[in-house]
């Protein structure tokens, strides 16, 4: 998921103008997420440091951050239906998941594997595992330490999108770079 | 439907089970059959008298009413029996002791007619008494005295009534004395709420197992005691283990010490065993547990997708699906991980989440074909395959303890807001009719169903798998 920067930057003025404004304006200004209200907060400290340096436009995620994953870097790759196999944009998205990491080199990721709803269950779990896999292989291929980056599968557990059509299934299955909190 | 004439025997047995403890007595039985042959396709249910059980006291009136109702929603749900409205009855019986007048029956066209009393006993036990009569034969088919240690349980006494009328009529062990655990679950698509769950049969006595807070998947009832093994995410940045999860203590041990993620839990058909799979390095292979020594097998090294393991009932040979041949299929192995021959290949489509009968004749599958999901049976050699219903998604087909009957979730299509999947559990019968839905208070998916509950008992249940 993509969040839409310049509103998120907006927020971030409307935010730094009215310091009593509660966290749950943030996010239902930035999108009602859970990640989008985490990424609200970080938002607002940059903004207005950036307000002081004078450059608001070059505002964003904070460096290194979950936000600067998803926004930057593209936290997620896309599968075929029943695949694991990783396609040319994957392998550049991923490329740039090992590049951010040696930029970072505090940061650790977990790569969640999801599937969309149309198989069983237990199946799903475990072919969510093969694709994390997949990515995670890819990864430790660039050099990145396999320490780095661990794998959990959620099956059909955990859509991105709702709703039993094409375009929802396309975005579902996917595997996804998560900050570690470890 | 025949009807046979025999002389009446007796045979008496004491059957003694856990807490709250139910016992019954065999009085009476004639071995004459009033038989419902459970495998013909299109079948009319038989007409059955079910009167109010009459109390012996006033104290027992509530349960008495209540128990008959019981016994008549149980045989009605079989879809083998056909309950006669009580205000078409022509007289009230008398006591048990009593013979009734089959003349007031005959002109409903009641083929049997079940005559029950109530009493409480003493240490607030409850008793019932029941005579089962083959109503043109004019034959006592069976008499019974049943009592349970705390009224509380009174439940337990009208569906174990129902299991001995369904049982002496069809021939076939009944069903209705038991439990289901499965996932109870609501809210949005994209963060369900999902919690451990169990009920009766019927959906009564429900009682969430689990708070909700941690994603539960794919609980499985253990044969010999009440304990459960299912699939959770305690922390959601690891990944899932499987659980042993003892209900009456709460109880609960985490599976083996596996490097990677343990999923679709199964216990072995003696209780001592769990089955399950383990995935790493994108390789998902089958592995037994050995709940006494702790013992861990790896029974499968193929690097394709090996999983959903289910023992046969006599625990030589594992049905499981694998991926290896390129889609989800059907494969049989022995015990020891030997032998693995593929044995789902009618008509294309993908087979997934198979479960031995406990009868050990059929193996149930969810089978993905033409953009839809079914239920299905083959025989354990994969012949003979029937499907017995289908749907957007119909998943997790779970045997009732006499092989006779499925329970499996259905889930609808959902909008692009993620309303209306609505998964809810269902029962079917081997002949495909009779599918209903089993009411629970939240949306449903994974039901497991017990054995017997007064089957449940290490006693009565050897081990039967070797180490």
């Amino acid at each position: 998921m993509r969040l839409n920067l310049p509103l998120v930057v907006a927020a971030a003025f409307v935010l730094a103008a009215c310091t009593t404004a509660s966290e749950d304006a943030a996010k239902s200004v930035s999108g009602g997420e859970k990640v989008a209200s985490s990424s609200s907060k970080t938002t607002v400290s940059s903004a207005s440091t950036t307000k002081s340096s004078e450059k608001p436009l070059s505002a964003g995620p904070k460096p290194g951050s979950q936000l600067d994953l998803e926004i930057n870097v593209g936290d997620r790759v896309l599968f075929d239906y029943d695949k694991s196999t990783l396609s040319s944009d994957s392998r550049t998205t991923i490329g740039r998941w090992a590049e951010w990491l040696m930029t970072y080199p505090a940061n650790k990721i977990i790569i969640e594997g999801h599937a969309d709803e149309r198989g069983t269950r237990e199946y799903n779990l475990a072919l969510g595992e093969r694709r994390a896999n997949a990515a995670r292989e890819y990864l430790i291929s660039l050099g990145v330490n396999p320490n780095r980056a661990k794998t959990i599968s959620f099956g059909k557990e955990r859509p991105a999108i709702p709703g039993s059509n094409e375009n929802a299934y396309a975005q579902n299955r996917r595997a996804v770079a998560v900050l570690s909190k470890d | 439907m025949v009807l046979y004439l025999a002389k009446i025997i007796f045979v008496v047995s004491l059957i003694v089970v856990i807490f709250p403890s139910l016992s019954l007595v065999f009085a009476q039985t004639s071995q004459d059959k009033l038989v419902v042959n459970v495998n013909e396709g299109t079948y009319k249910p038989l007409p059955i008298a079910i009167p109010d059980f009459r109390s012996v006291g006033s104290e027992a009136k509530g349960y008495a009413v209540n128990i008959s109702k019981v016994i008549s929603d149980d045989l009605q749900r079989s879809g083998l029996f056909s309950p006669i409205d009580k205000r078409a009855f022509l007289s009230i019986p008398n006591s048990v002791k009593e013979r009734p007048n089959f003349v007031n029956w005959k002109p409903l066209n009641a083929q049997a007619l079940v005559i029950g009393e109530t009493k409480i006993l003493p240490n607030n036990a409850l008793g019932i008494e029941f005579v089962l009569y083959d109503v043109f034969a004019e034959q006592v088919m069976i008499r019974y005295q049943l009592s349970i240690s705390s009224s509380k349980a009174w439940r337990r006494l009208a569906h174990t009534a129902a299991d001995q009328i369904y049982k002496r009529i069809t021939g076939e062990s009944g069903y209705f004395d038991t439990r289901v655990v499965y996932i109870s679950e609501r809210g949005p698509t994209k963060k369900r709420k999902k919690r451990l769950s169990i009920m009766d049969q019927d959906g009564h006595n429900h009682k969430y197992l689990t708070d909700g807070n941690s994603l539960v998947l794919t609980p499985r009832f253990s044969p010999i005691r009440d304990e459960i093994t299912y699939l959770a995410y305690f922390d959601e940045q690891k990944p899932p283990r499987v659980y042993l999860l003892n209900i009456e203590n709460s109880d609960q041990v985490t599976l083996g010490t596996f490097p990677g993620m343990t999923f679709a839990p199964r216990f072995s058909p003696d209780g001592r065993k769990v089955i399950m799979s383990m995935a790493e390095r994108g390789n998902t292979d089958i592995y037994v547990m050995d709940l006494l020594t702790l013992n861990q097998k790896q029974l499968t090294t193929h690097p394709a997708i090996d999983t959903s393991p289910s023992y046969s009932p006599d625990c030589s040979k594992i049905v499981f699906e694998s991926d290896r041949g390129g889609s989800q299929q059907l494969y049989v192995m022995s015990s020891t991980g030997k032998n693995q021959r593929r044995i789902s290949f009618k008509r294309g489509g993908r087979y997934g989440t198979p479960v031995w009968s406990p009868r050990g004749d059929l193996i149930a599958f969810t089978k993905f074909y033409k953009g839809s999901f079914h239920i299905g049976v083959m025989k354990s050699d994969g012949s003979g395959e029937r499907l017995l219903t289908k749907g957007f998604i119909v998943e997790g087909p779970t045997w009732a303890p006499n092989g006779r009957v499925l329970m499996f979730y259905r889930q609808q299509r959902q909008n692009e807001k993620g309303e209306g999947s609505n998964p809810r559990l269902y029962s079917i019968d081997l002949t495909g009719h009779n599918e209903r839905e089993i009411i629970t208070p939240e949306d449903a998916s994974d039901p497991a169903w017990s054995r017997l509950t007064s089957d449940i008992d290490p006693e009565k249940i050897k081990k039967i798998c070797s180490d």
